[in-house]
């Protein structure tokens, strides 16, 4: 394999060339962006980012150094429109085809957005330029926010503008926030979270559209007829993976690209990973994941074969106001919670927080802690310890 | 130089917080007392809340690891060392000497 191209400079993106580098590929390695920024942390873009405690510099996932040593080809603020039906030309928005020997799909996914939301003061978040442009009108003075969704990206960009002293309500269309996540108990616990900040907290109902005045959003329309007046809107209903430029390729595509255990698609040396890849069935958008199938996506790629799969416990992360939430695990519908350690006060965390685990059949399934890292920590590798992550082909 | 906690205090394979700016973190690994600083190079989590082993410690938050010995990083997210801090005991009373603030471990 002489060049491998590495579509999506993102965290995944990044991971794979590094990982490709580190098990001895010294052909051409080319990483094609949409972005003009070089890789860049997105967790802190609705915590530490948007309340302005961490800077810009602090997102950097390289320095000069690193890129260096890397010795890639950056091929930034281009957008890929194209994979050739045997996986071995990409072909570039300006024009330009890459001939390549492997691939590898990082193109990660985009925020879901809803109908008439091009009006001035309707934002999402997810990338660096959506958060600058978020963060510059939230440093204009006291705003009354909407944000919709009370998923992690709404639920955590609330807590930073009510951190900011904004005027915030949360509209989440389930019963509870982070519903489905977190099963009915611990969900209840989050919606406490935004209750004692003093966010509002409206379920139970969609939206139905955007008042405006001007081509200015000045409220947002619910599905159950009432309205709530608003400067800045946030739309947090998730994210969508970006797969519309491998229309017309040999991969199949299905809410992600479609690939084995062990990140590898239809066309061997095609290999997807991160937000962008349903490996085996599941597409995760979780940073840990990202991190972790490039690994095992390159040693395939090169491999030329799936010489290895990955099965590491799903888990992920979130702060709000104030509180750290870590989940590690496979929660069913039916599983049960139940607090080991700590306690609730009031609905919601007491001082000092809490763990709790999720069982079914008098197994742990899953473990979720406030502000409990240490505990946390320790049950996440119990879990864990149960499975092998990586699995070694028989053969 | 600042108090710790007394020696008794502070068992094997345990760590403490101490509450400076910016924050330190005291290990006992294995018999052998280390202060680095306490918050992750990578984003923000209390190392003292780590998983000790050996000499290396784990963040809680992303899995970064630290050699206590030396303050640097030994994988990923992490790209920068923590900062490393003398530790004396005096009549069973540990303390840390806080390194000055250009003195990277680096």
């Amino acid at each position: 394999m002489r060049t491998v191209t590495v579509v999506g400079a993102s965290l995944s993106g990044l991971y794979a060339a590094r990982e490709l580098r580190a098990r001895g590929f010294d052909g051409r390695l080319l990483i094609v962006g949409d972005e003009t920024h070089h890789p860049y942390d997105r967790p802190p873009l609705s915590k530490d980012f948007l309340t302005g405690r961490s800077a810009e510099d602090r997102l950097a996932l390289t320095d000069d150094e690193e890129r260096a040593e890397l010795d890639a080809e950056w091929i930034l603020g281009v957008r890929a429109r194209g994979l050739d039906a045997r996986g071995r030309a990409v072909l570039l928005d300006d024009g330009r085809t890459v001939s390549t020997d492997g691939v590898v799909i990082a193109t990660g996914a985009s925020a879901r957005r809803l109908r008439g939301d091009d009006l001035v003061g309707v934002h999402t978040l997810r990338t660096l330029d959506e958060a600058r442009a978020l963060r510059a009108e939230l440093t204009a003075g006291q705003r009354r926010v909407v944000v919709i969704g009370g998923g992690f990206i709404g639920a955590e960009t609330a807590s930073s503008c009510a951190a900011l002293g904004h005027d915030v309500t949360v509209v989440e269309a389930a019963p509870l926030p982070l519903l489905p996540q977190l099963g009915p108990d611990m969900a209840a616990v989050c919606a406490a979270l935004h209750r004692r900040a003093g966010t509002g907290l409206v379920t139970g109902t969609g939206v139905a559209g955007f008042r405006e005045s001007g081509g200015t959003v000045t409220g947002v329309k619910l599905s159950d007829g009432r309205s709530l007046p608003a400067d800045v809107v946030i739309i947090g209903i998730g994210a969508t993976p970006n797969t519309g430029w491998l229309a017309g390729s040999a991969l199949a595509v299905n809410d992600g690209v479609l690939c084995d255990d062990g990140c590898v698609t239809g066309v061997p040396q095609v290999v997807a990973v991160g937000d962008v890849a349903r490996a085996g069935g599941t597409r995760t958008e979780h940073w840990t994941s990202a991190t972790e199938q490039p690994r095992v996506a390159v040693g395939n790629l090169l491999a030329g074969r799936t010489a290895a799969t990955l099965r590491s416990l799903p888990y992920f992360w979130s702060d709000q106001y104030g509180a750290r939430i870590q989940f590690a695990g496979r929660r069913q519908e039916s599983d049960t919670v139940r607090i080991v350690e700590g306690a609730l006060d009031d609905g919601g965390p007491a001082q000092g927080g809490f763990l709790a685990l999720y069982e079914r059949a008098g197994r742990a399934t899953g473990v979720l802690a406030v502000d409990r890292p240490h505990a946390f920590m320790r049950r996440r590798r119990e879990l864990a310890s149960g499975e092998d992550p990586v699995e070694q082909a028989a053969r | 130089m600042i108090p710790v906690c007394r020696l008794e205090d502070l068992p094997e394979g345990e760590s403490v917080r101490v509450g400076t700016t910016p924050p330190v973190a005291v290990f006992n690994a294995d018999g052998e007392l280390y202060a680095i600083d306490d918050t992750c190079t990578h984003q923000d989590a209390s190392l003292s809340e780590g998983w000790l082993e050996g000499c290396l410690v784990e963040c809680p938050l992303h899995a970064a690891s630290f050699d206590l010995r030396t303050g640097l990083p030994t994988c990923l997210p992490a790209r920068r060392p923590v900062r490393t801090h003398r530790v004396a005991v005096d009549d069973r009373m540990i303390h840390v000497h806080l390194a000055a603030e250009e003195d990277t471990a680096a």
